[in-house]
């Protein structure tokens, strides 16, 4: 691909230098594309997916049933006034919104969505990522300050709260993935489940469903939505929010929720290598080259298994309360994910 | 460390406030240490008005009321002015009027669980009841050709007679009815999360609930068998055998356990009033009476009781002596009280509204203090107050 790309240059007469240094930062041009368009289709997805539930049809109006609302809404909040509260701290207010997007853009680069297909292929990717996306919770909580509004701010703090209780079982279930494959890359994580029986899922279920949990928690989402509780704290850290900045925080939010399943596909799921066995693309001749392409639609397809999964949730549970979510997670998450570190790392001792 | 409290103003255009209640808490952290609830931002003066209309042309505004449930403050107020106006009212009426009534308590108590799982953070519950409650809306326009503020009822009866097919419809919906229900409570009922948001939160205790008050589902939780569709009947319901089914807990989850018996049993006798209304069904009424013709008033077919009034009222020549009379209405919410005292005039001297919603709110900041603030969506949810209701 590098040698295919540099030749373009010579075609076009262009100095090859100016391939050299522009071929790292293709990938990056790729997620940011991927992530916007994966934005758009999700809060499309989940609209749809939640009147299916609800017995609605969801949005069918712009668009051939509805395809392009997102694209509507996104104009919408572009061209909208953008108010910062005359109370407000300005310099937070205004760059609450970049602090809690930039994280969960920088994350994106770390997932291998295909065989060595990562833009940065980190040696202890999983805890750069964890520790990148436990960032953005700075974001929440100066957004909640800066508006000076106490809604905003009861809403940061439950968001900080809940984030660092939920910040530990996660890491501990991740853990367990790095004692099975004994590597923190994504990408060899993901190519120690080549067949489905290698999954680790299966020696660490619990592992599965805690991290599943802890990835609810970390993006605010049902039952776990107490920062942004509609019904008791009006809209949690952005009520204050309005126009792109507010637009800014929906984008990460849902950038967040595609990148957690993503993570979690990898994690338990066996990444991007195919549940069947071998790559259907393998056998066939001459597309073998591209067999990235199937490896990337099965990571795509286990990921948006888990969100459809994220979304079932919210239409079926209630939300929990602020004293039920510290109790689960301390008195019960925590043990929990310590005595499945435990198991896993006994089965890895003595079957291997 | 040091700290300070913090005062937060929930509403009035809070989304979980249902209407315009204004709550003013003292937070330290999640934990409520005061809270004052302030009403009177939905105030139209309805007792004031009365005095200076005639009684046919306050009936209409008697509805709006209460908004979710019409029926039971229109009955309320007819009962009352055809006591004092010795109005006789036909059974078939009656029974119109207690069908309507429940099935406007099964529409209330729908849009009450819609909105109270809302208020705990579920979102999907509240379609499914919207769901049936458009089915009770759609037979109630069909009957009276409003879906809330019916002003059917009038005194002496009800204005008109069913139309051609609607106790089929009634039937029809009260067959599908139970099914759904079962199906709430296979979703809420059992839900680890939903009870533990709503066990032991908001206990109201006996005595609590009768120092302020408290009547309805909520006096019921409680304990307390009190219905006045049972205690003190008013048209045909001490014909009927039903259910009033308590609870002994008082908190919230019995709340809502109660409600949906209430739910099940109102279908229930829907059902056998719609087996024993007089004369049957509209369209074969109609056809009975062709045949029959006999006009006699103790005939099953033409006779007093399958007529759905006797003679309309003047609005001017409704003259009632110097008397007073307090009637009691079982609504969804619990004992409306209507209070009318004539003068000899077509208008009232004074009318007085007491309605259950107003009771539960002053309850709110004894239930909700030393709790969490989330209690306090669990707590006003359960209650089933209806704002207008409060400031009438």
């Amino acid at each position: 691909m590098y040698a295919l790309y540099l030749k373009i240059f010579k075609y076009l007469s262009l100095p090859k230098w100016i391939g050299i240094i522009t071929w790292p930062v293709i990938p990056f041009i790729g997620i940011a594309a991927l992530m916007v368009l994966m934005v758009l289709f999700l809060v499309l997805l989940e609209r749809k997916f939640l009147a299916l539930l609800t017995i609605r049809k969801g949005p069918n109006r712009v668009g051939p049933n509805g395809l392009f609302q997102t694209v509507a809404d996104a104009i919408k909040l572009l061209f909208k006034e953008d108010i910062i509260p005359a109370n407000a701290n300005k310099i937070l207010f205004t760059i609450a919104p970049v602090i809690f997007f930039f994280p969960v853009m920088a994350v994106y680069g770390l997932i291998p969505f295909a065989h060595n297909w990562v833009a940065i292929n980190a040696s202890c990717g999983l805890i750069l990522m964890l520790a990148i996306s436990s960032i953005s919770i700075l974001g929440l909580l100066s957004a909640g300050w800066a508006s000076n509004n106490k809604y905003s701010m009861l809403g940061a703090m439950r968001a900080v709260s809940q984030a660092i209780s939920y910040e530990l079982p996660l890491v501990l279930s991740a853990l367990s993935v790095v004692v099975l494959s004994g590597t923190m890359n994504l990408n060899k994580i993901a190519l120690g489940q080549e067949s489905i029986f290698e999954w680790y899922i299966f020696p660490s279920v619990l592992g599965f469903l805690i991290f599943l949990i802890c990835t609810l928690a970390e993006l605010n989402r049902v039952p776990f939505d107490l920062p942004e509780a509609e019904s008791e704290l009006v809209s949690g850290y952005n009520t204050e929010y309005s126009g792109m900045k507010f637009a800014l925080f929906f984008l990460a939010e849902y950038a967040a929720l595609f990148i957690y399943s993503a993570l979690i596909a990898t994690l338990f799921l066996g990444g991007y290598s195919s549940p069947l066995g071998g790559y259907i693309l393998s056998f066939i001749p001459y597309v073998k080259k591209v067999v990235f392409f199937e490896q990337a639609f099965w990571l795509m397809s286990k990921t948006f298994a888990i969100i459809l999964l994220i979304m079932w949730i919210r239409a079926t549970l209630p939300r929990l309360r602020a004293d039920q979510l510290m109790s689960f997670s301390w008195k019960f998450l925590l043990p929990l994910s310590f005595l499945n570190l435990l198991f896993v790392a006994l089965l890895k001792y003595f079957i291997g | 460390m040091v700290t300070e409290e913090l005062k937060i103003n929930i509403g009035p255009q809070h989304p979980s406030t249902h209407g315009v209640l204004r709550l003013v808490a003292d937070l330290d952290g999640e934990y409520i240490k005061d809270i004052e609830a302030k009403i009177g931002y939905l105030h139209r003066g309805m007792e004031k008005l009365a005095e200076s209309r005639n009684y046919h042309q306050y009936l209409p505004m008697v509805d709006r009321i209460d908004y979710l449930s019409g029926f039971f403050n229109s009955a309320s107020f007819c009962y009352a002015v055809e006591t004092l106006a010795d109005i006789k009212v036909p059974k078939r009426a009656e029974y119109l009027r207690l069908i309507t009534m429940e099935l406007n308590r099964i529409a209330s108590h729908l849009l009450w669980l819609g909105s109270l799982l809302l208020d705990l953070g579920a979102t999907s519950p509240l379609f499914y009841c919207l769901r049936e409650r458009e089915e009770i809306l759609k037979i109630l326009e069909n009957l009276t050709g409003q879906r809330m503020m019916y002003n059917y009822y009038c005194f002496g009866g009800v204005r008109k007679d069913m139309p051609d097919g609607w106790l089929a419809s009634v039937r029809d919906f009260c067959e599908s009815f139970p099914a759904k229900v079962d199906d709430y409570e296979k979703l809420i009922t059992e839900n680890p999360i939903f009870v533990a948001r709503m066990k032991g939160v908001g206990i109201i205790t006996p005595e609590i609930a009768m120092d302020f008050g408290i009547t309805g589902a909520n006096l019921r939780a409680s304990g307390i068998k009190f219905d006045a569709r049972k205690n003190m009947p008013y048209g045909v319901y001490k014909d009927f055998n039903f259910d009033v089914p308590t609870h002994e807990d008082g908190d919230c989850y019995a709340r809502y356990q109660i409600r949906l018996l209430e739910m099940r049993e109102s279908c229930n006798l829907i059902q056998k009033a719609i087996s024993r209304i007089p004369g049957g069904a509209a369209e074969k009424l109609k056809v009975k009476r062709t045949n029959c013709g006999c006009n006699k008033p103790e005939c099953a077919f033409c006779g007093d009781d399958t007529k759905v009034f006797f003679k309309k009222t003047n609005p001017l020549t409704l003259k009632i002596p110097t008397s007073e009379v307090t009637t009691f209405v079982e609504s969804s919410r619990g004992l409306s009280l209507c209070y009318v005292r004539a003068n000899g005039t077509n208008m009232p001297d004074r009318v007085k509204w007491r309605t259950p919603s107003f009771s539960a709110t002053q309850l709110l900041p004894e239930l909700c203090k030393g709790g969490l603030y989330a209690d306090i969506m669990a707590i006003l949810g359960s209650l089933d107050i209806v704002l207008p209701e409060v400031d009438r």
